[in-house]
């Protein structure tokens, strides 16, 4: 399988886009909107030139500057599925699916699930069916490589569900070098082998999806992934722990060493919640009210004072959390990080 | 109570108004006399001249306006509002002017006269110069349609195609121009309808001959003195023709309506 390499500098309306790549499996690019990452997809596919750097697939080069090579989009092997899908809505499904040449189109009908709606044109489609045609489209003509942009955002919870199960399937199929956008960490760790966090147009972290909850870089990509991020400033270290008075008042422990300004990283699933202050090993103990109760599937996410626990339903209705009042969150020191302040974090 | 009625009494006043002219024409003479002043050979060489000459400048229209609109509606770049105002500017300009500015380019002893003389081209008082005044006049009404019906198209859609593997010629044939095809039509039956009615660019540049520059227009107003009553026939068939041509307009735009594109991620350069 060849690798895809892209090395970029591009020039975006407030910042350079910079950017480098090496995979043959999938990549997930994750920031915030307005971070230049649709940005990476248009000049991998040859839509947007940078004004520096080099793409390749293996030993096919499509750009180089040093070369003052640049391949034209149609000559690039790239299927790229854009946002809002770019059907062409005064073509049916079968010609969608068949406009770049692909010989196989009723086994891409058959194989997307999309051979009964193969003459209805794009207009009378849902937002899942669409979808497939978009991914049908850009696969059928055996590209080299695939880019997602955002492809689970333009549908509802309900069908996003599905169609992550779905693609996470497709994509190990298929085993293409994937670069894949999209805001949400939870879509990126569940489609891709390595994430990418980029912020202005740099990657702050490129690692594994465990990596970078074990192990963030910065606050930005720690609040990223889902952790509680608050601020506060190191009052002392000794005995091998650290003591942190937090912006709201609370004083914290933890085992990182660190001074001055910190983040404090704390995961929702190592926070123990109780109605009065546990005895046990938890050095780091925040009470406060009940703000809000939010069920996510089988667990419930519960907001006491400044941080947010996750706890299973069974316990929420033990604790009666739906009931309000005042609740206690505990956790560990040693589950407690603390990294240097970031910008935009 | 009062104000619906003075409401009512406006519109159909409004209507009466728009109206009658139309009706006159058609009941000044009978109908028998109407249909006989066609065999007219005022007439007939008019709608020869008219017929010839709109079909040459609406074919220069669509030959040499496509690719421009395409270019500009496709691109940004510094003194695209000057280009787009100049593109327009036949529009609002008055039709002596435009009558005028052709003679002192184009006529004998104008910018390019020599160069003309010089390659054996004499456009003065010919009936290249009535399609020279019709292109000059009508082209802006395909212009600004066509500009905006290419902006219209989703830039993705293009995108996607060259991703698909099309290149610049495919994208355009495949994806741009079935999309933009309602609109250009739209455009198309706008200049051709302005372009039967030139009058003031044409008689100054191209002078009143009858078979040769003269047109419906000219050939009402030089029948207006001499034969009234062929004056009115001409008028009465131009009513007709433009008529339908406006009539299919709307059809057009019927049909445009249930075949939608992407909205344009630009602002139309051409909404006023």
């Amino acid at each position: 399988m060849a690798e895809l390499t892209a090395h970029l500098t591009l020039p975006l309306r407030s910042f350079d886009l910079e950017l480098a790549l090496r995979t043959a499996r999938t990549v997930a690019l994750v920031g915030p909107s307005g971070a230049g990452k649709s940005s990476v997809l248009r000049a991998v596919a040859g839509l947007a030139r940078p004004t520096a750097g080099r793409v390749a697939l293996g030993d096919d080069v499509w750009f180089d500057s040093d070369r003052k090579l640049s391949r034209p989009p149609n000559e690039r092997s790239v299927g790229l599925v854009f946002q809002e899908y770019a059907l062409f809505p005064h073509l049916s499904v079968r010609k969608n699916v068949a406009y770049g040449g692909a010989t196989r189109v009723d086994e891409y009908l058959e194989r997307f699930r999309i051979a009964r709606l193969a003459d209805v044109r794009p207009g009378e489609l849902s937002g899942g069916e669409r979808q497939r045609v978009a991914l049908a489209r850009a696969l059928a003509r055996s590209p080299g490589v695939l880019l997602l942009d955002e492809p689970l955002s333009s549908l509802d919870a309900h069908t996003k569900a599905t169609v992550r199960v779905e693609l996470e399937e497709l994509l190990r199929e298929f085993g293409l070098p994937t670069i894949l956008v999209t805001h949400d960490f939870d879509d990126a760790a569940a489609l891709a082998h390595e994430v990418g966090v980029i912020v202005d147009g740099k990657l702050r972290q490129l690692a594994t999806p465990e990596e970078l909850v074990a192990s963030p870089a910065d606050t930005f990509v720690a609040s990223l992934t889902g952790a509680n991020l608050l601020h506060g400033v190191v009052e002392t270290r000794h005995d091998e722990l650290t003591l942190v008075r937090l912006d709201s008042g609370e004083r914290i422990y933890s085992t990182d060493a660190a001074s001055g300004d910190v983040g404090v990283v704390v995961y929702p699933w190592e926070i123990t919640v109780g109605r009065v202050p546990q005895q046990g090993s938890a050095l780091n103990v925040i009470a406060g009210d009940i703000r809000s109760v939010v069920h996510v599937g089988s667990r419930v996410r519960v907001r006491i004072g400044p941080v947010t626990a996750e706890v299973t339903a069974a316990s929420a209705s033990a604790l009666d959390l739906a009931g309000g009042g005042t609740a206690v969150a505990t956790f560990k020191a040693t589950g407690t990080r603390l990294l240097p302040r970031a910008r935009g974090g | 109570m009062l104000t619906v009625a003075a409401v009512f009494a406006a519109a159909a006043l409004s209507f009466a108004f728009l109206l009658l002219p139309i009706v006159a024409l058609f009941t000044h003479q009978s109908l028998g006399e109407l249909l006989g002043q066609l065999s007219n050979p005022v007439v007939v060489d008019a709608l020869i001249v008219s017929a010839k000459t709109s079909a040459i400048a609406q074919a220069a229209i669509l030959l040499f306006g496509t690719p421009t609109a395409y270019l500009i509606a496709r691109h940004r770049f510094h003194g695209r509002a000057f280009v787009i105002t100049l593109v327009e500017l036949p529009l609002v300009l008055p039709p002596a002017v435009a009558g005028v500015g052709l003679l002192v380019a184009f006529g004998r002893f104008g910018l390019l006269g020599s160069t003309f003389e010089a390659l054996g081209i004499d456009v003065a008082f010919n009936t290249a110069a009535v399609v020279l005044a019709i292109t000059f006049v009508a082209s802006p009404l395909y212009m600004r349609q066509a500009i905006a019906s290419f902006e219209a198209v989703d830039p993705d859609l293009v995108a996607a195609s060259r991703t698909l593997g099309a290149g610049p010629e495919r994208t355009f044939f495949r994806v741009v121009l079935p999309l933009a095809r309602a609109g250009l039509a739209a455009g198309a039956a706008l200049s051709l309808a302005r372009g039967l009615g030139e009058f003031g660019a044409t008689i100054m540049f191209a002078g009143s001959f009858q078979g040769v520059t003269q047109t419906l227009p000219l050939a009402i107003y030089f029948e207006f003195d001499r034969d009234f009553e062929v004056a009115v026939t001409i008028s009465a068939l131009l009513v007709i023709v433009t008529g339908a041509i406006l009539l299919s307009l709307k059809f057009t735009s019927l049909w445009q309506s249930s075949q939608p594109t992407s909205p344009s991620l630009y602002a139309r350069s051409t909404s006023s």
